[in-house]
Protein backbone atom coordinates (compact mmCIF):
# COMPACT_ATOMS: atom_id res chain seq x y z
CA UNK A 1 0.00 0.00 0.00
CA UNK A 2 1.54 2.83 -1.04
CA UNK A 3 1.50 5.98 1.41
CA UNK A 4 -0.84 8.80 0.36
CA UNK A 5 0.58 12.50 0.13
CA UNK A 6 -0.32 14.75 2.27
CA UNK A 7 -2.17 17.25 -0.17
CA UNK A 8 -4.21 14.17 -1.32
CA UNK A 9 -5.20 13.21 2.09
CA UNK A 10 -6.34 16.25 3.60
CA UNK A 11 -8.31 17.09 0.05
CA UNK A 12 -9.74 13.46 0.78
CA UNK A 13 -10.56 14.48 4.36
CA UNK A 14 -12.62 17.54 2.83
CA UNK A 15 -14.34 15.90 0.52
CA UNK A 16 -15.89 13.17 2.59
CA UNK A 17 -18.94 14.48 3.97
CA UNK A 18 -19.27 11.98 6.89
CA UNK A 19 -15.57 12.69 7.86
CA UNK A 20 -16.42 16.70 7.82
CA UNK A 21 -20.00 16.45 9.79
CA UNK A 22 -18.90 13.39 12.34
CA UNK A 23 -15.36 15.25 13.03
CA UNK A 24 -17.04 18.74 13.49
CA UNK A 25 -19.34 17.13 15.82
CA UNK A 26 -16.51 14.99 17.70
CA UNK A 27 -14.45 18.43 18.01
CA UNK A 28 -17.50 20.03 19.30
CA UNK A 29 -18.03 17.26 21.74
CA UNK A 30 -14.17 17.34 22.84
CA UNK A 31 -14.44 21.06 23.42
CA UNK A 32 -17.06 20.95 25.77
CA UNK A 33 -15.29 18.52 28.18
CA UNK A 34 -11.99 20.53 27.76
CA UNK A 35 -13.91 24.21 28.36
CA UNK A 36 -15.69 22.34 31.16
CA UNK A 37 -12.29 21.40 32.72
CA UNK A 38 -12.15 25.71 33.59
CA UNK A 39 -15.18 27.58 33.03
CA UNK A 40 -18.79 26.07 33.18
CA UNK A 41 -22.18 28.63 32.98
CA UNK A 42 -23.42 27.56 36.40
CA UNK A 43 -22.62 25.63 39.38
CA UNK A 44 -22.35 21.44 38.79
CA UNK A 45 -21.19 20.61 42.46
CA UNK A 46 -23.37 22.77 45.05
CA UNK A 47 -26.73 22.27 45.60
CA UNK A 48 -29.07 24.96 46.30
CA UNK A 49 -32.64 23.78 46.42
CA UNK A 50 -34.40 27.63 46.65
CA UNK A 51 -32.88 27.88 42.73
CA UNK A 52 -34.32 24.13 41.53
CA UNK A 53 -36.40 23.68 38.62
CA UNK A 54 -36.06 27.08 36.96
CA UNK A 55 -37.13 27.47 33.07
CA UNK A 56 -34.90 28.11 30.80
CA UNK A 57 -33.78 31.70 30.78
CA UNK A 58 -30.26 33.55 30.10
CA UNK A 59 -28.25 32.64 32.46
CA UNK A 60 -29.64 29.02 32.50
CA UNK A 61 -30.18 27.70 29.14
CA UNK A 62 -31.62 24.67 30.03
CA UNK A 63 -32.97 25.68 33.20
CA UNK A 64 -32.02 23.61 36.65
CA UNK A 65 -32.72 20.14 38.25
CA UNK A 66 -34.12 19.53 41.33
CA UNK A 67 -30.71 20.30 43.52
CA UNK A 68 -30.82 23.85 41.29
CA UNK A 69 -27.85 23.10 39.37
CA UNK A 70 -27.75 24.38 35.71
CA UNK A 71 -28.49 21.83 33.27
CA UNK A 72 -25.83 23.15 30.61
CA UNK A 73 -22.66 23.11 33.39
CA UNK A 74 -23.84 19.52 33.87
CA UNK A 75 -24.33 18.11 30.53
CA UNK A 76 -21.02 19.96 29.59
CA UNK A 77 -19.52 17.96 32.75
CA UNK A 78 -20.98 15.13 31.85
CA UNK A 79 -19.23 15.18 28.63
CA UNK A 80 -15.75 14.97 30.20
CA UNK A 81 -17.16 11.88 32.24
CA UNK A 82 -18.22 9.95 28.57
CA UNK A 83 -15.26 10.82 27.02
CA UNK A 84 -12.94 9.29 29.86
CA UNK A 85 -14.78 6.25 29.70
CA UNK A 86 -14.31 6.13 26.03
CA UNK A 87 -10.72 6.65 25.95
CA UNK A 88 -9.68 4.64 28.68
CA UNK A 89 -12.05 1.64 27.75
CA UNK A 90 -10.91 1.66 24.03
CA UNK A 91 -7.29 1.79 25.21
CA UNK A 92 -7.87 -1.42 27.52
CA UNK A 93 -9.31 -2.96 24.67
CA UNK A 94 -6.95 -2.05 21.92
CA UNK A 95 -3.47 -2.38 23.78
CA UNK A 96 -4.81 -6.03 24.91
CA UNK A 97 -6.73 -7.08 22.18
CA UNK A 98 -4.32 -5.46 19.22
CA UNK A 99 -1.32 -7.34 20.90
CA UNK A 100 -3.27 -10.57 21.45
CA UNK A 101 -4.53 -10.73 17.44
CA UNK A 102 -1.16 -10.13 16.32
CA UNK A 103 0.22 -12.27 18.25
CA UNK A 104 -2.34 -15.02 17.33
CA UNK A 105 -1.54 -14.25 13.52
CA UNK A 106 2.50 -14.68 13.96
CA UNK A 107 2.54 -17.59 15.93
CA UNK A 108 -0.71 -19.34 14.00
CA UNK A 109 -0.98 -22.91 16.39
CA UNK A 110 -2.20 -23.42 19.45
CA UNK A 111 -1.76 -20.29 20.30
CA UNK A 112 -3.86 -18.67 17.80
CA UNK A 113 -6.85 -21.40 18.99
CA UNK A 114 -6.59 -20.34 22.35
CA UNK A 115 -6.69 -16.56 22.01
CA UNK A 116 -9.66 -17.30 19.26
CA UNK A 117 -11.05 -19.65 21.66
CA UNK A 118 -10.95 -17.65 24.53
CA UNK A 119 -12.66 -14.97 22.89
CA UNK A 120 -15.68 -16.98 21.64
CA UNK A 121 -15.91 -16.83 25.66
CA UNK A 122 -16.40 -13.52 25.92
CA UNK A 123 -19.04 -12.89 23.34
CA UNK A 124 -21.18 -14.74 25.61
CA UNK A 125 -20.81 -11.63 27.88
CA UNK A 126 -22.05 -8.42 26.56
CA UNK A 127 -20.60 -5.07 28.04
CA UNK A 128 -23.60 -4.69 30.59
CA UNK A 129 -23.62 -8.38 31.93
CA UNK A 130 -19.28 -8.67 32.11
CA UNK A 131 -19.88 -5.02 33.94
CA UNK A 132 -23.02 -6.53 35.84
CA UNK A 133 -20.36 -9.22 37.26
CA UNK A 134 -17.55 -7.13 38.17
CA UNK A 135 -19.77 -4.53 40.11
CA UNK A 136 -21.12 -7.28 41.85
CA UNK A 137 -17.78 -7.86 43.09
CA UNK A 138 -15.88 -4.77 42.97
CA UNK A 139 -18.95 -2.79 44.04
CA UNK A 140 -20.52 0.05 41.53
CA UNK A 141 -18.59 2.81 40.24
CA UNK A 142 -17.13 4.81 37.81
CA UNK A 143 -13.62 2.24 37.51
CA UNK A 144 -15.43 -0.07 37.75
CA UNK A 145 -17.70 0.26 34.89
CA UNK A 146 -14.70 1.35 32.72
CA UNK A 147 -12.70 -1.47 33.41
CA UNK A 148 -16.02 -4.24 32.96
CA UNK A 149 -16.60 -2.03 29.19
CA UNK A 150 -12.53 -2.49 28.48
CA UNK A 151 -12.93 -6.57 28.77
CA UNK A 152 -15.85 -6.45 26.63
CA UNK A 153 -13.21 -4.37 24.02
CA UNK A 154 -10.58 -6.72 24.02
CA UNK A 155 -11.68 -10.05 22.16
CA UNK A 156 -13.28 -6.99 19.37
CA UNK A 157 -9.82 -6.05 18.80
CA UNK A 158 -8.28 -9.23 19.23
CA UNK A 159 -10.56 -11.30 16.67
CA UNK A 160 -10.33 -8.14 13.70
CA UNK A 161 -6.56 -7.55 14.37
CA UNK A 162 -5.93 -11.65 13.86
CA UNK A 163 -8.50 -11.82 10.63
CA UNK A 164 -6.62 -8.75 8.99
CA UNK A 165 -3.24 -9.76 9.78
CA UNK A 166 -3.92 -13.17 8.45
CA UNK A 167 -4.18 -11.25 5.14
CA UNK A 168 -1.41 -9.80 5.62
CA UNK A 169 1.18 -12.28 6.33
CA UNK A 170 0.06 -14.16 2.97
CA UNK A 171 1.17 -11.11 0.95
CA UNK A 172 4.48 -11.53 -1.46
CA UNK A 173 6.27 -8.59 0.36
CA UNK A 174 5.77 -10.67 4.14
CA UNK A 175 7.16 -13.41 2.14
CA UNK A 176 10.25 -11.40 1.01
CA UNK A 177 10.93 -10.14 4.53
CA UNK A 178 10.66 -13.68 5.65
CA UNK A 179 13.28 -14.59 2.70
CA UNK A 180 15.57 -11.66 3.75
CA UNK A 181 15.84 -13.17 7.57
CA UNK A 182 13.15 -10.95 9.15
CA UNK A 183 11.99 -12.52 12.35
CA UNK A 184 8.22 -12.81 13.15
CA UNK A 185 8.52 -10.00 15.79
CA UNK A 186 10.29 -7.49 13.02
CA UNK A 187 7.85 -8.28 10.61
CA UNK A 188 4.93 -7.71 12.65
CA UNK A 189 5.85 -4.44 13.59
CA UNK A 190 7.10 -3.25 10.44
CA UNK A 191 4.76 -4.73 7.35
CA UNK A 192 1.82 -6.10 9.54
CA UNK A 193 1.06 -3.44 11.82
CA UNK A 194 1.36 -0.49 9.49
CA UNK A 195 -1.29 -2.58 6.69
CA UNK A 196 -3.78 -3.08 9.16
CA UNK A 197 -3.60 0.59 10.59
CA UNK A 198 -6.62 2.03 9.37
CA UNK A 199 -8.98 -0.70 9.75
CA UNK A 200 -7.90 -0.59 13.48
CA UNK A 201 -8.89 3.23 13.70
CA UNK A 202 -11.97 3.15 12.25
CA UNK A 203 -13.07 0.12 14.97
CA UNK A 204 -11.46 2.64 17.47
CA UNK A 205 -14.16 5.56 16.58
CA UNK A 206 -17.02 2.32 16.50
CA UNK A 207 -16.00 1.17 20.56
CA UNK A 208 -15.34 4.80 21.23
CA UNK A 209 -19.14 5.00 20.78
CA UNK A 210 -20.31 1.69 22.33
CA UNK A 211 -18.26 2.41 25.20
CA UNK A 212 -20.23 6.08 25.66
CA UNK A 213 -23.61 4.21 25.12
CA UNK A 214 -22.35 1.25 27.17
CA UNK A 215 -21.25 4.04 29.91
CA UNK A 216 -24.84 5.71 29.70
CA UNK A 217 -26.70 2.38 30.37
CA UNK A 218 -24.62 1.54 33.60
CA UNK A 219 -24.84 4.95 34.81
CA UNK A 220 -28.48 4.63 34.82
CA UNK A 221 -28.74 1.38 36.38
CA UNK A 222 -26.68 3.00 39.40
CA UNK A 223 -23.80 0.60 38.65
CA UNK A 224 -21.47 3.40 36.85
CA UNK A 225 -20.88 6.79 37.81
CA UNK A 226 -21.54 7.90 41.48
CA UNK A 227 -22.91 11.49 42.55
CA UNK A 228 -22.31 13.88 42.66
CA UNK A 229 -19.79 13.32 39.46
CA UNK A 230 -22.14 14.12 36.63
CA UNK A 231 -22.88 11.91 34.21
CA UNK A 232 -26.00 11.47 31.09
CA UNK A 233 -26.82 8.21 32.25
CA UNK A 234 -27.38 9.62 35.65
CA UNK A 235 -29.08 12.56 34.91
CA UNK A 236 -31.52 10.29 32.70
CA UNK A 237 -32.25 8.31 35.83
CA UNK A 238 -33.02 11.49 38.19
CA UNK A 239 -35.23 12.59 35.22
CA UNK A 240 -37.29 9.73 34.66
CA UNK A 241 -38.79 9.86 38.08
CA UNK A 242 -39.69 13.62 37.35
CA UNK A 243 -40.96 12.73 34.01
CA UNK A 244 -44.21 14.06 34.94
CA UNK A 245 -43.79 17.55 35.23
CA UNK A 246 -40.40 18.14 33.68
CA UNK A 247 -40.30 16.49 30.97
CA UNK A 248 -37.86 18.50 29.23
CA UNK A 249 -35.13 16.89 31.78
CA UNK A 250 -35.05 13.74 30.55
CA UNK A 251 -34.68 15.31 26.54
CA UNK A 252 -31.62 17.10 27.27
CA UNK A 253 -29.13 14.27 27.93
CA UNK A 254 -30.39 11.86 25.45
CA UNK A 255 -29.68 14.41 22.83
CA UNK A 256 -25.95 14.67 24.40
CA UNK A 257 -25.31 10.52 24.32
CA UNK A 258 -27.28 10.34 20.81
CA UNK A 259 -25.29 13.38 19.26
CA UNK A 260 -21.88 11.83 20.58
CA UNK A 261 -22.51 8.71 19.15
CA UNK A 262 -23.87 9.99 15.79
CA UNK A 263 -20.90 12.24 15.38
CA UNK A 264 -18.67 9.18 16.13
CA UNK A 265 -20.27 6.69 13.82
CA UNK A 266 -20.32 9.66 11.50
CA UNK A 267 -16.54 9.80 11.84
CA UNK A 268 -15.67 6.49 11.69
CA UNK A 269 -17.77 6.43 8.12
CA UNK A 270 -15.74 9.15 7.26
CA UNK A 271 -12.29 7.32 8.00
CA UNK A 272 -12.85 4.28 6.49
CA UNK A 273 -13.43 6.49 3.15
CA UNK A 274 -10.96 8.25 3.71
CA UNK A 275 -8.44 5.80 4.68
CA UNK A 276 -9.55 2.43 2.99
CA UNK A 277 -11.23 3.50 -0.18
CA UNK A 278 -11.29 0.32 -1.46
CA UNK A 279 -13.84 -0.54 1.53
CA UNK A 280 -15.79 1.76 1.19
CA UNK A 281 -16.27 1.27 -2.66
CA UNK A 282 -17.83 -2.41 -1.98
CA UNK A 283 -20.49 -0.69 0.52
CA UNK B 1 -25.17 -33.57 8.17
CA UNK B 2 -24.79 -35.76 11.65
CA UNK B 3 -20.58 -34.64 11.12
CA UNK B 4 -21.39 -31.04 10.79
CA UNK B 5 -24.17 -31.29 13.70
CA UNK B 6 -22.27 -33.47 15.95
CA UNK B 7 -18.91 -30.46 15.15
CA UNK B 8 -21.22 -27.65 15.98
CA UNK B 9 -22.93 -29.39 19.28
CA UNK B 10 -19.33 -29.79 20.63
CA UNK B 11 -18.67 -26.13 20.30
CA UNK B 12 -21.78 -25.32 21.58
CA UNK B 13 -21.46 -27.28 24.81
CA UNK B 14 -17.85 -26.86 25.34
CA UNK B 15 -18.98 -22.94 25.12
CA UNK B 16 -21.05 -23.25 27.88
CA UNK B 17 -18.83 -25.26 29.64
CA UNK B 18 -16.25 -22.26 29.37
CA UNK B 19 -18.75 -19.49 30.43
CA UNK B 20 -19.46 -21.16 33.54
CA UNK B 21 -15.97 -21.54 34.41
CA UNK B 22 -15.47 -17.66 33.62
CA UNK B 23 -17.97 -16.98 35.71
CA UNK B 24 -17.42 -19.11 38.51
CA UNK B 25 -13.77 -17.64 38.98
CA UNK B 26 -14.94 -14.33 38.44
CA UNK B 27 -17.52 -14.69 40.93
CA UNK B 28 -15.29 -16.81 43.30
CA UNK B 29 -12.56 -14.08 43.62
CA UNK B 30 -15.53 -11.77 45.47
CA UNK B 31 -13.50 -10.13 48.55
CA UNK B 32 -16.91 -10.11 50.42
CA UNK B 33 -18.21 -13.09 52.52
CA UNK B 34 -22.11 -13.49 51.52
CA UNK B 35 -22.74 -14.51 55.20
CA UNK B 36 -21.32 -11.67 56.49
CA UNK B 37 -23.42 -9.33 54.46
CA UNK B 38 -26.76 -11.79 55.53
CA UNK B 39 -26.26 -11.27 59.04
CA UNK B 40 -25.04 -7.75 59.13
CA UNK B 41 -21.93 -6.48 60.77
CA UNK B 42 -23.39 -6.88 64.24
CA UNK B 43 -23.26 -10.52 63.80
CA UNK B 44 -21.39 -12.71 66.15
CA UNK B 45 -18.22 -14.54 64.44
CA UNK B 46 -20.27 -17.91 65.30
CA UNK B 47 -23.01 -17.38 64.14
CA UNK B 48 -20.60 -16.05 60.64
CA UNK B 49 -19.00 -19.42 60.54
CA UNK B 50 -22.55 -21.30 60.94
CA UNK B 51 -24.04 -19.51 58.10
CA UNK B 52 -21.12 -19.97 55.91
CA UNK B 53 -20.88 -23.54 56.66
CA UNK B 54 -24.97 -23.57 55.85
CA UNK B 55 -24.54 -22.22 52.51
CA UNK B 56 -21.41 -24.64 51.78
CA UNK B 57 -18.85 -21.76 51.18
CA UNK B 58 -16.55 -23.56 53.39
CA UNK B 59 -15.61 -25.99 50.88
CA UNK B 60 -13.10 -26.62 48.08
CA UNK B 61 -13.70 -24.23 45.08
CA UNK B 62 -13.72 -27.08 42.66
CA UNK B 63 -16.09 -29.44 45.11
CA UNK B 64 -18.63 -26.11 44.96
CA UNK B 65 -17.68 -25.70 41.02
CA UNK B 66 -19.44 -29.36 40.37
CA UNK B 67 -22.11 -29.48 42.87
CA UNK B 68 -23.26 -25.84 40.73
CA UNK B 69 -23.49 -28.07 37.74
CA UNK B 70 -24.66 -30.94 38.82
CA UNK B 71 -27.58 -29.05 41.08
CA UNK B 72 -27.96 -27.22 37.67
CA UNK B 73 -28.60 -29.91 35.78
CA UNK B 74 -31.26 -30.72 37.74
CA UNK B 75 -32.94 -27.53 38.05
CA UNK B 76 -31.29 -26.91 41.38
CA UNK B 77 -29.53 -23.79 41.76
CA UNK B 78 -29.13 -23.37 45.55
CA UNK B 79 -30.40 -20.88 47.97
CA UNK B 80 -30.23 -17.14 47.37
CA UNK B 81 -28.41 -15.62 50.11
CA UNK B 82 -30.61 -12.70 50.49
CA UNK B 83 -34.20 -13.77 50.35
CA UNK B 84 -33.36 -17.41 51.90
CA UNK B 85 -35.63 -18.79 49.33
CA UNK B 86 -34.75 -21.51 46.54
CA UNK B 87 -32.47 -19.30 43.50
CA UNK B 88 -35.08 -21.21 40.99
CA UNK B 89 -38.41 -19.38 42.81
CA UNK B 90 -36.42 -16.05 42.48
CA UNK B 91 -35.55 -16.52 38.44
CA UNK B 92 -38.41 -18.81 37.14
CA UNK B 93 -41.08 -15.94 37.12
CA UNK B 94 -38.50 -13.38 35.76
CA UNK B 95 -37.49 -16.22 33.12
CA UNK B 96 -41.67 -16.47 31.95
CA UNK B 97 -41.07 -12.23 31.23
CA UNK B 98 -37.67 -12.12 29.54
CA UNK B 99 -38.20 -14.74 26.95
CA UNK B 100 -41.40 -13.27 25.82
CA UNK B 101 -39.95 -9.90 26.15
CA UNK B 102 -36.91 -10.72 24.03
CA UNK B 103 -38.50 -12.90 21.55
CA UNK B 104 -41.05 -9.91 20.83
CA UNK B 105 -38.10 -7.22 20.55
CA UNK B 106 -36.04 -9.84 18.07
CA UNK B 107 -39.21 -10.28 15.67
CA UNK B 108 -39.88 -6.57 15.63
CA UNK B 109 -36.55 -5.72 14.74
CA UNK B 110 -36.26 -8.15 12.38
CA UNK B 111 -39.08 -7.35 10.52
CA UNK B 112 -38.31 -3.51 10.05
CA UNK B 113 -35.04 -4.46 9.34
CA UNK B 114 -36.04 -6.70 6.26
CA UNK B 115 -39.02 -4.41 5.43
CA UNK B 116 -35.97 -1.12 5.82
CA UNK B 117 -33.17 -3.04 4.34
CA UNK B 118 -34.84 -4.53 1.20
CA UNK B 119 -37.02 -1.48 0.17
CA UNK B 120 -33.31 0.65 0.93
CA UNK B 121 -31.48 -2.16 -1.85
CA UNK B 122 -34.42 -1.87 -4.18
CA UNK B 123 -34.03 1.56 -4.38
CA UNK B 124 -30.55 2.01 -3.97
CA UNK B 125 -29.55 5.55 -3.73
CA UNK B 126 -32.63 7.05 -4.46
CA UNK B 127 -34.28 9.41 -2.06
CA UNK B 128 -35.83 6.37 0.14
CA UNK B 129 -33.31 4.57 0.36
CA UNK B 130 -30.76 7.70 1.39
CA UNK B 131 -33.46 9.14 3.66
CA UNK B 132 -33.83 5.75 5.30
CA UNK B 133 -30.34 4.95 6.11
CA UNK B 134 -29.88 8.52 7.59
CA UNK B 135 -32.59 7.56 9.89
CA UNK B 136 -31.23 4.39 10.27
CA UNK B 137 -27.63 6.10 11.41
CA UNK B 138 -29.69 8.63 13.93
CA UNK B 139 -31.43 5.12 15.05
CA UNK B 140 -28.31 3.41 16.07
CA UNK B 141 -26.93 6.48 17.44
CA UNK B 142 -29.97 6.61 20.49
CA UNK B 143 -29.28 4.74 23.30
CA UNK B 144 -32.29 2.28 23.84
CA UNK B 145 -32.90 3.08 27.68
CA UNK B 146 -33.61 6.55 26.69
CA UNK B 147 -35.81 5.68 23.48
CA UNK B 148 -37.46 4.06 26.20
CA UNK B 149 -38.27 7.24 28.38
CA UNK B 150 -39.04 8.72 25.22
CA UNK B 151 -41.99 6.54 24.51
CA UNK B 152 -42.88 5.98 27.64
CA UNK B 153 -43.67 10.26 27.55
CA UNK B 154 -45.17 9.91 24.53
CA UNK B 155 -47.73 6.63 24.41
CA UNK B 156 -48.21 6.64 28.64
CA UNK B 157 -47.89 10.18 29.77
CA UNK B 158 -49.57 12.36 26.87
CA UNK B 159 -51.62 9.73 24.87
CA UNK B 160 -52.60 7.52 28.04
CA UNK B 161 -52.91 4.47 25.39
CA UNK B 162 -50.30 2.23 27.07
CA UNK B 163 -49.24 1.87 30.83
CA UNK B 164 -45.79 3.28 31.19
CA UNK B 165 -44.18 0.66 33.27
CA UNK B 166 -44.77 -2.52 35.36
CA UNK B 167 -46.10 -6.19 34.24
CA UNK B 168 -49.87 -7.17 35.55
CA UNK B 169 -48.65 -11.12 35.29
CA UNK B 170 -49.74 -13.53 33.01
CA UNK B 171 -52.78 -14.79 34.92
CA UNK B 172 -54.33 -11.22 33.74
CA UNK B 173 -54.40 -12.50 30.59
CA UNK B 174 -52.25 -12.00 27.48
CA UNK B 175 -53.76 -8.44 26.39
CA UNK B 176 -52.55 -6.74 29.10
CA UNK B 177 -49.00 -8.33 29.52
CA UNK B 178 -48.49 -7.94 25.62
CA UNK B 179 -49.29 -4.26 26.63
CA UNK B 180 -47.30 -3.76 29.14
CA UNK B 181 -44.39 -5.55 26.98
CA UNK B 182 -44.90 -3.71 23.50
CA UNK B 183 -43.01 -0.70 24.56
CA UNK B 184 -40.15 -2.27 25.73
CA UNK B 185 -39.82 -4.38 23.00
CA UNK B 186 -39.66 -1.32 20.77
CA UNK B 187 -37.46 0.39 22.42
CA UNK B 188 -35.38 -2.62 22.13
CA UNK B 189 -36.43 -3.61 18.32
CA UNK B 190 -35.71 -0.10 17.35
CA UNK B 191 -31.62 0.35 17.57
CA UNK B 192 -31.05 -3.59 16.93
CA UNK B 193 -33.36 -2.67 13.69
CA UNK B 194 -31.72 0.15 12.44
CA UNK B 195 -28.22 -1.93 12.81
CA UNK B 196 -29.80 -4.88 11.43
CA UNK B 197 -31.10 -2.84 8.66
CA UNK B 198 -28.13 -1.13 7.36
CA UNK B 199 -26.43 -5.12 7.40
CA UNK B 200 -29.56 -6.45 5.00
CA UNK B 201 -29.15 -3.60 2.80
CA UNK B 202 -25.78 -3.76 2.05
CA UNK B 203 -25.97 -7.57 1.80
CA UNK B 204 -28.38 -7.13 -0.58
CA UNK B 205 -26.94 -4.96 -2.94
CA UNK B 206 -24.07 -7.48 -2.74
CA UNK B 207 -25.89 -10.27 -4.28
CA UNK B 208 -27.76 -7.85 -6.74
CA UNK B 209 -23.90 -7.66 -8.43
CA UNK B 210 -23.56 -11.21 -8.65
CA UNK B 211 -23.22 -12.82 -12.59
CA UNK B 212 -26.08 -14.94 -11.25
CA UNK B 213 -28.43 -12.02 -10.87
CA UNK B 214 -27.55 -10.55 -13.84
CA UNK B 215 -28.89 -13.80 -15.60
CA UNK B 216 -31.55 -14.07 -14.19
CA UNK B 217 -32.23 -10.38 -14.98
CA UNK B 218 -31.20 -10.95 -18.37
CA UNK B 219 -33.59 -13.80 -18.91
CA UNK B 220 -36.24 -11.34 -18.24
CA UNK B 221 -37.18 -11.91 -14.54
CA UNK B 222 -38.57 -8.85 -12.82
CA UNK B 223 -37.20 -6.85 -10.33
CA UNK B 224 -39.49 -8.49 -7.65
CA UNK B 225 -39.14 -11.95 -8.81
CA UNK B 226 -35.16 -11.89 -9.01
CA UNK B 227 -35.16 -10.49 -5.41
CA UNK B 228 -37.74 -13.14 -4.17
CA UNK B 229 -35.99 -15.75 -6.12
CA UNK B 230 -32.25 -15.42 -6.26
CA UNK B 231 -31.08 -12.37 -4.13
CA UNK B 232 -32.91 -12.83 -0.72
CA UNK B 233 -32.04 -16.40 0.26
CA UNK B 234 -28.12 -15.72 -0.65
CA UNK B 235 -28.22 -12.60 1.49
CA UNK B 236 -29.26 -13.65 4.39
CA UNK B 237 -26.11 -14.81 5.18
CA UNK B 238 -24.61 -11.93 6.55
CA UNK B 239 -27.65 -10.76 7.62
CA UNK B 240 -28.08 -14.52 9.92
CA UNK B 241 -25.03 -13.79 11.36
CA UNK B 242 -25.31 -10.55 12.90
CA UNK B 243 -29.12 -11.69 13.84
CA UNK B 244 -26.63 -13.75 16.67
CA UNK B 245 -24.50 -10.66 17.96
CA UNK B 246 -27.37 -8.62 18.14
CA UNK B 247 -29.63 -11.22 20.23
CA UNK B 248 -26.48 -10.72 22.45
CA UNK B 249 -26.72 -7.04 22.81
CA UNK B 250 -30.45 -7.12 22.89
CA UNK B 251 -30.70 -9.47 25.85
CA UNK B 252 -28.12 -7.04 27.58
CA UNK B 253 -30.45 -4.24 26.67
CA UNK B 254 -33.59 -6.26 28.09
CA UNK B 255 -31.26 -5.94 31.75
CA UNK B 256 -31.70 -2.10 31.15
CA UNK B 257 -35.01 -1.98 29.47
CA UNK B 258 -36.31 -3.67 32.16
CA UNK B 259 -35.42 -1.88 34.72
CA UNK B 260 -36.46 1.42 32.97
CA UNK B 261 -40.50 0.23 32.62
CA UNK B 262 -39.73 -1.92 36.45
CA UNK B 263 -40.18 -4.85 34.90
CA UNK B 264 -39.56 -8.09 36.89
CA UNK B 265 -37.71 -9.86 34.50
CA UNK B 266 -34.04 -11.44 34.76
CA UNK B 267 -32.84 -7.88 34.37
CA UNK B 268 -34.60 -6.69 37.32
CA UNK B 269 -33.72 -9.95 39.10
CA UNK B 270 -30.20 -9.21 39.09
CA UNK B 271 -29.76 -5.75 39.88
CA UNK B 272 -31.95 -6.42 42.95
CA UNK B 273 -29.23 -8.99 43.32
CA UNK B 274 -26.33 -7.02 42.52
CA UNK B 275 -27.90 -4.15 45.51
CA UNK B 276 -28.30 -6.95 47.96
CA UNK B 277 -24.75 -8.53 47.04
CA UNK B 278 -26.28 -11.94 46.31
CA UNK B 279 -23.99 -13.30 44.08
CA UNK B 280 -25.48 -16.60 43.86
CA UNK B 281 -28.11 -15.25 42.20
CA UNK B 282 -26.15 -12.79 40.18
CA UNK B 283 -23.79 -16.11 39.12
CA UNK B 284 -27.13 -17.92 37.90
CA UNK B 285 -29.09 -15.50 36.08
CA UNK B 286 -25.68 -14.06 34.48
CA UNK B 287 -25.02 -18.11 33.24
CA UNK B 288 -28.56 -18.10 32.12
CA UNK B 289 -28.10 -14.77 30.01
CA UNK B 290 -24.35 -16.06 28.70
CA UNK B 291 -26.24 -19.51 28.24
CA UNK B 292 -29.45 -18.00 25.94
CA UNK B 293 -26.78 -16.29 23.75
CA UNK B 294 -24.63 -19.31 23.41
CA UNK B 295 -27.67 -21.18 22.28
CA UNK B 296 -28.51 -18.68 19.74
CA UNK B 297 -25.55 -18.59 18.37
CA UNK B 298 -25.36 -22.25 18.18
CA UNK B 299 -29.28 -22.17 16.16
CA UNK B 300 -27.60 -19.91 13.86
CA UNK B 301 -25.17 -22.14 12.71
CA UNK B 302 -27.56 -24.57 12.34
CA UNK B 303 -29.30 -22.11 10.12
CA UNK B 304 -26.39 -21.74 7.94
CA UNK B 305 -26.87 -24.77 6.79
CA UNK B 306 -30.19 -24.73 6.21
CA UNK B 307 -29.98 -21.56 4.00
CA UNK B 308 -26.70 -22.86 2.22
CA UNK B 309 -25.84 -26.19 2.42
CA UNK B 310 -22.31 -25.64 0.59
CA UNK B 311 -21.37 -24.59 4.32
CA UNK B 312 -21.47 -28.02 4.94
CA UNK B 313 -19.42 -29.31 2.97
CA UNK B 314 -16.56 -26.60 3.60
CA UNK B 315 -16.78 -27.44 7.42
CA UNK B 316 -16.28 -31.21 8.04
Amino acid sequence: MSRPSSQSFVSRCLNSRSFVVGGLMTGFLLSCAIISLFWTPGEVYDITIADRFFAPSASHWFGTDQFGRDIVSLLMTGTQNSITVGVVAVSIGLFTGVTLGLTASAQRGWVEELIMRLSDFSFAFPAILSAIMITAILGPGGVNSIIAIGIYNVPVFARLTRGTANAIWTREYVMAARAAGKGKFRITLEHVLPNIRSIIIVQITIQFAIAILAEAALSYLGLGTQPPNPSWGRMLNEAQSLMFFQPMQAIYPGVAIALAVFGLNLLGDGLRDVLDPRLSRKR
Amino acid sequence: MSVFFAKRFLTFLATLVGASIVIFIVMEILPGDPALVILGVDATDEAVLALTKELGLDRPALERYFSWISGMMQGDLGISYAYRVPVWELVEGALKITIPLAILAMTLSVILALVIGLYAAANHNKIGDVSLMGFSQLGISVPNFWLAILLILFFAVNLRWLPAGGFPGWEEGIWACFKALILPALALATVQGAMLARITRSSVLEVFREDYVRTARAKGLSQRRTLWGHVLRNSMIPVLTAMGFQFANLLAGTVVIENVFHIPGLGSTVLKAINNRDTIVVENVVLLLAGMVVLTNFVVDLLYAVIDPRLKAHDI
